[in-house]
């Protein structure tokens, strides 16, 4: 594994009296995959807004290759979960991928030929070519997961934050997405901070696990944290991890249907084959 | 006749106004549907006849009143930083008793009825050279500032979350859109009325949306359509006895049904994304061969 990407040090995390997490402590390192679990309010999406800059410790530190997160810095890439664009919407995939690029910058920006090819670049890399003009508001939820890894990837970042990409996907898409995050990293050395209410479609990606639970957090290998007595421990209260297959299912959680079973009452609207 | 007409400074201030606002019109439109603002503009077009009819009551110049109007309420509006919904019935509530106020300082101007008429239907005929050079320079800073944050706001308005985690400053995005909203909305009216602003904002760039889903193209379209109901409807006026408006509204409306049949032919095309569900080949069924443990 490489370099340190990210150093949390005792970062606490408040927004206003409520204490989201406290002294989170760990690296990232490059090309490592840190899945994100915990139920809903336990702060994963939060801890990526702190990644990005968008939030700030109430105390700790945290830097990204070697300095405090900054917004709008291309060292970070930011996947977000899939929604719906308005069928009418008038933005094609490459105008959403060629966003990733200079979408910040001020100004018009003009017609440059090298951005051009940097968009085709990373539209054939996710395979996105064939509905690179078709309207975003038009394509399936899979293609669209798959241009906002274009979209993403385009800055050359070194650290990929996906907050919660594979949901409404079924399991093929699942697969197709999860698997050119993998891809990046094991090329590129890219770090994944990967959010998600469901380990099980990137479990053999896995390499660590952050748990976060009210405010307490555990982070290991998923051997390590996925067990009955750890999350029994984090939780506070009887939990049971159960191994079916390769599958791991968690019983019994307070809001359990948000951790191994796909049941998601938060989520509404998302269809979830395979499930 | 009608050539003698064009040479009339009158029909050629109106002419040139009309441009310029339908210039605005159409380059701001996009944004409007993009961000869901139809109803901000309607509102704030309301407060801009709250401010032309004080100010015909204080004995100052209408444009500038309304420019004063617009612009102060899209300001208010954007710093409150309003969610959607609280957005619309915020605009409700102001703009109800903006359209009282305005009402209440025509009573207390003499020409009630034709100020009244103008205001809400539109006059372009009146328009003096000082007003077209107040026109072309708020036309003017309109478009530096869309041409100054295209890129942000684009980003802002079609994909939020994402320009957020980029760094776009959101915030200072949609309060400066605002802003720039407000000096569109007061020279729209000019030209329709508070009543057809729609015509000229949100029109153009429905129509536009219909036949391209190229954002920069959507724009040039929009711009197009609202310079040729705005500059087609004042040619039409000037040997009618009706107003501007009704020309105006008329030519954007036809533009805009031919745009959704077109739109619609287009996207039938056979190879089209819509023409056939969208489908990628292979994908397992849902259920089918899923493992125990899925089964939620």
């Amino acid at each position: 594994m490489g370099e340190p990407i990210v150093q949390l040090r005792d970062a606490t995390l408040r927004f206003g009296d409520r204490e989201v997490w406290s002294g989170l402590t760990t690296d990232i390192v490059g090309g490592e995959f840190l899945a994100v679990l915990g139920p809903n309010g336990s702060g994963k999406t939060s801890l990526l807004r702190v990644l990005l800059g968008l939030n700030r410790l109430a105390s700790g530190t945290v830097t990204v290759c070697g300095r405090p997160p900054r917004r709008g810095s291309n060292t970070v890439g930011y996947v977000p979960q899939q929604r719906a664009f308005d069928r009418d919407l008038p933005l094609r995939g490459r105008d959403l991928v060629r966003l990733g690029l200079d979408g910040h910058r001020w100004g018009v920006g003009r017609p440059s030929r090298q951005a051009r090819r940097r968009v085709d670049d990373a539209l054939d890399e996710v395979g996105a070519t064939d509905f690179a003009d078709a309207p975003v508001g038009l394509l399936s939820g899979g293609e669209q997961q798959r241009l906002r890894i274009a979209q993403a990837l385009l800055g050359d970042p070194k650290i990929l934050l996906c907050d919660e990409p594979l949901l409404s996907l079924d399991l093929f898409h699942q697969q197709e997405v999860s698997s050119l995050i993998d891809r990046r990293r094991r090329e590129a050395g890219t770090a994944v901070v990967f959010v998600t209410h469901e380990i099980n479609p990137v479990l053999p990606l896995v390499d660590r696990v952050l748990y976060l639970v009210g405010g307490r957090w555990v982070v290991g290998r998923p051997d390590e944290v996925m067990t009955t007595d750890v999350l029994s421990e984090l939780y506070g209260t009887t939990v049971d991890v159960l191994r079916v297959r390769d599958r791991l299912v968690v019983v019994g959680a307070p809001d359990a249907s948000n951790d191994g079973l796909c049941g998601d009452g938060h989520h509404h609207g998302s269809h979830r084959d395979g499930c | 006749m009608f050539f003698d007409l064009l040479r009339q400074p009158f029909v050629q201030h109106a002419l040139i106004a009309g441009a310029i606002v339908a210039v605005v019109a159409g380059v701001i439109g996009p944004f409007v549907i993009t961000r869901n603002m139809a109803f901000a503009v309607h509102g704030i077009s309301e407060l801009a006849f709250t401010g032309a009819s004080g100010a015909l009551l204080l004995g100052v110049d209408p444009v500038q009143g309304a420019l004063a109007g617009s612009v102060v309420v899209a300001a208010m509006i954007g710093v409150l930083g309003l969610r959607d919904r609280e957005r619309d019935s915020v605009i409700g509530t102001i703009l109800a008793f903006g359209l009282g106020l305005g009402v209440l300082f025509l009573s207390l101007y003499h020409r009630y009825a034709t100020a009244a008429f103008n205001l809400l239907f539109g006059t372009i005929t009146g328009v003096s050279t000082a007003q077209v050079e107040l026109l072309a320079g708020c036309g003017v800073l309109v478009l530096a500032l869309v041409a100054a944050m295209y890129r942000p706001l684009m980003f802002a308005s079609v994909d939020p979350e994402v320009a957020e985690a980029r760094g776009v400053p959101m915030r200072v995005l949609s309060i400066a859109f605002l802003v720039v909203l407000g000096f569109a909305v007061a020279e729209a009216v000019q030209v329709v009325g508070v009543l057809l602003v729609l015509t000229l904002v949100v029109t153009p760039a429905a129509a536009a949306q219909r036949l391209t889903a190229r954002p920069g193209m959507v724009v040039v379209l929009s711009v197009v359509i609202a310079l040729a109901a705005s500059v087609g409807g004042i040619l039409i006026s000037l040997t009618h006895a009706i107003p501007v408006s009704v020309f105006v509204s008329f030519i954007s409306f036809g533009c805009y049904v031919m745009a959704r049949l077109v739109g619609s032919w287009l996207r039938a095309r056979p190879g089209r994304r819509g023409a056939t569900p969208p489908g990628p080949t292979g994908a397992p069924g849902s259920g089918a061969g899923v493992t125990v443990g899925a089964t939620g």
